[in-house]
């Protein structure tokens, strides 16, 4: 049986042209963080940071419910 | 003589005399220019405990042999002189583009002492040097200022002035020039105002001389197309400025709310770098020969339009304040640049003020005159004493020196969030360690500028690390404060690290002054300089006790939010930082390490 999860997405600078700025999305049990960025067709090449949760995430990791991805192309500042 | 223009102007302001001298070029080389030169300068001439607002106090201000020179960012200066708001040396630096046309009028350095009598400002064009009478200006803002003058000299005249703040000795004033540019931090605007210094205009007609002219244009090329290419300084700060940090400084939960009470907000993105440039940028307001651009121009709700801010601004009166209004965030910004204030620190001090109404010090007797409250979220009120600071005006003449002094009074200096009394950005350091030693070590107080551990901890240049990890970290810190001291030294930007490393800026400083250096002697020039500006703090009489974080920092783990359960580890952190720097258990430079640095000539400058 396939069970939904419900995962937040989080689209920063560059990544929302063309996009939102959030997604809600149910995704199904075994999906990993790089699914989603497939599904919002954002390159893994283009990610510079990827947080999950707030802390560095890794791509490949399997996603559970109430997951909160963060997602940023190279930024920088001071 | 290349990239160095071999003069300074040494003004008596209270006798009047303006001299040229020579410049020791030796002595320059050796610690590059600008903040090198000037804090030695600095220490040669003044005593380290002088009174930041006597006489006894100098004013320096010096360009490095990269300033004005056809390489990239090339448009800055330093400002050295003892700080009024901490008591240490203040370094204070500023791009936009009157550093370079005090170069191209033939300068590297200007030295002011004494004070004048009644209120002056100094007109330079090329060789003629003049002081002359500034009643007229004295009072006005600073855009009102920049133009009243551009007016009598020029418009290709180029103007440094203070503003209100400066003249009224707020310890938070600032240095401003081309309008919206400020050498913000340390209270340099109240060290010219206590001189009596309202402005200085310069108009130079000459160019930096290059040792070798092609290879200047070649290098010069090749940096810039690494600037260029490079993800952050070629496309995220043109397109977004620095604000675009507000939303990622976020996501990690370091993002300080409430005067850091808290570390998240669910707000923030209303006062991103996302939304400003959605809603407000009408266009890029680069510095001189700056391929970055990060400088903003918004157009306000009113119609008015000016400066933008950066994210330490956008955060210190946005969230810092709890306030997620972005229009009243750029007019608070827009008020300090007119009255010449630093951003972090006037947001940061009404921050505290919130906090200190918040738990029943400060009363509603106190501000009810000002008819302005101290709640946190009014944006209004935000903006309003962001004004009365700058005119010493009602209870804003009490938060005018900064929240050290505003808490102190209260009997509650720990809910002032300092560092050697000067305010911390816009970075909660309990879930940074990197970051939060470089907040704890800085030689001008609470800075993130002259060592920027989010860099590698946060944003992954030029490699990421585990920002809650200790390992490894108070010697990345070391070589990062040595390389900011380079490229302050220089007369570049410190975004340009968003790209180029080490060699680079060797290969430049070679290229324009001559083959001098390699990667291992300039890196060692930012380490005598940082290491000769800590012997000036001993001396000043500052000790190992001052080299700390906000106790709520060492002691109060984050509360909520991605870095819930933090503290900052200074304990760990601030030995190993004085180890990798060759200073004994008290932060004192051995023998050996002033040696080693070329710094023999202080040993036994400090009593052990």
């Amino acid at each position: 049986m396939v069970i939904d999860l419900k995962v937040e997405v989080r689209l920063f600078a560059t990544f929302r042209e063309g996009r939102e700025k959030k997604y809600f999305l149910d995704m199904p049990e075994g999906s990993r963080v790089i699914d989603l960025l497939d599904m919002l067709k954002i390159p893994a090449e283009e990610v510079s940071i990827l947080l999950l949760n707030g802390r560095d995430g890794d791509a490949m990791r399997i996603l559970d419910e109430s997951d909160v991805v963060a997602v940023f192309p190279p930024v920088g500042g001071g | 003589m290349y990239g160095y223009c071999g003069r300074v102007i040494r003004i008596n302001l209270t006798d009047g005399s303006i001299k040229k001298e020579v410049l020791d070029l030796e002595k320059a080389k050796k610690y590059i220019g600008a903040r090198g030169l000037g804090v030695k300068t600095f220490i040669d001439e003044v005593d380290p405990k002088v009174d930041p607002f006597s006489e006894e106090n100098k004013f320096i201000i010096a360009g490095g042999p990269l300033t004005g020179a056809p390489v990239p960012t090339s448009g800055r200066y330093m400002v050295v002189t003892k700080s009024p708001l901490t008591g240490t040396i203040a370094i204070s630096n500023s791009g936009g583009k009157w550093g370079a046309e005090f170069k191209f009028a033939g300068y590297d350095m200007m030295i002011l002492e004494g004070k004048a009598k009644k209120p002056i400002y100094i007109n330079i064009v090329d060789d003629v040097v003049e002081i002359m009478d500034a009643v007229e200006v004295w009072g006005k803002v600073v855009s009102e200022t920049t133009d009243y003058l551009k007016g009598i000299h020029g418009d290709k005249s180029k103007v440094l002035c203070i503003g209100p703040g400066g003249e009224k000795l707020s310890l938070m004033s600032a240095v401003m020039n081309d309008v919206d540019r400020a050498a913000g931090r340390g209270g340099v605007g109240a060290v010219l105002g206590s001189k009596n210094v309202k402005a200085i205009v310069v108009r130079g007609t000459n160019k930096v001389a290059l040792a070798d002219e092609e290879k200047t244009k070649k290098v010069s090329s090749d940096k810039t197309g690494i600037l260029m290419k490079d993800p952050v300084a070629g496309s995220g700060l043109p397109t977004y400025g620095s604000a675009v940090l507000v939303n990622i400084i976020n996501e990690n939960g370091i993002l300080p709310v409430r005067n850091f009470q808290k570390s998240y907000s669910d707000e923030a993105d209303k006062v991103s770098g996302e939304t400003l440039t959605e809603k407000y940028l009408v266009k890029k307001n680069p510095c001189y020969r700056c391929p970055i651009a990060c400088g903003r121009w918004v157009k306000l709700d009113d119609g008015t339009e000016c400066g933008g801010p950066e994210y330490e601004t956008l955060w210190s009166f946005g969230p810092d304040c709890d306030v997620y209004d972005l229009n009243a965030v750029d007019v608070a910004n827009m008020l300090c640049n007119e009255y010449g204030l630093d951003t972090i620190s006037v947001g940061a001090t009404i921050a505290a003020a919130m906090e200190l109404y918040q738990r029943g010090y400060i009363k509603d007797e106190e501000i009810e005159a000002d008819g302005v409250s101290l709640n946190w979220g009014d944006a209004e009120a935000m903006v309003a004493w962001t004004k009365k600071i700058g005119l010493r005006e009602g209870f804003g003449d009490n938060m005018a020196d900064g929240s050290y002094r505003l808490c102190e009074s209260y009997g509650v200096p720990e809910y002032s969030m300092t560092v050697k009394k000067q305010e911390l950005p816009a970075y909660d350091p309990r879930a940074v360690q990197g970051h939060g030693i470089t907040y704890a070590v800085n030689n001008r107080g609470g800075c993130h500028i002259k060592g920027y551990m989010i860099s590698p901890e946060i944003l992954g240049y030029p490699e990421k690390l585990d920002r809650f990890a200790d390992e490894g970290k108070a010697a990345y810190a070391k070589v990062f404060h040595d390389l900011t001291a380079v490229i302050d030294s220089l007369g570049l930007c410190i975004f340009t690290t968003f790209g180029l490393g080490l060699p680079d800026y060797v290969d430049m400083y070679n290229a324009v002054v001559g083959e001098e250096h390699d990667n291992e002697s300039l890196l060692r020039a930012g380490d005598r300089i940082w290491t000769l500006e800590k012997l000036f703090n001993l001396k000043a009489g500052l000790t190992k006790a001052d080299d700390t974080l906000p106790k709520r920092l060492l002691e109060e783990p984050i509360a909520e939010g991605p870095s819930k359960g933090n503290v900052h580890h200074l304990k760990v952190l601030l030995p190993e930082y004085y180890s990798v720097r060759g200073w004994d258990e008290n932060g004192l430079p051995t023998d050996e390490t002033l040696r080693n640095l070329g710094l023999e000539e202080y040993i036994g400058y400090i009593e052990k």
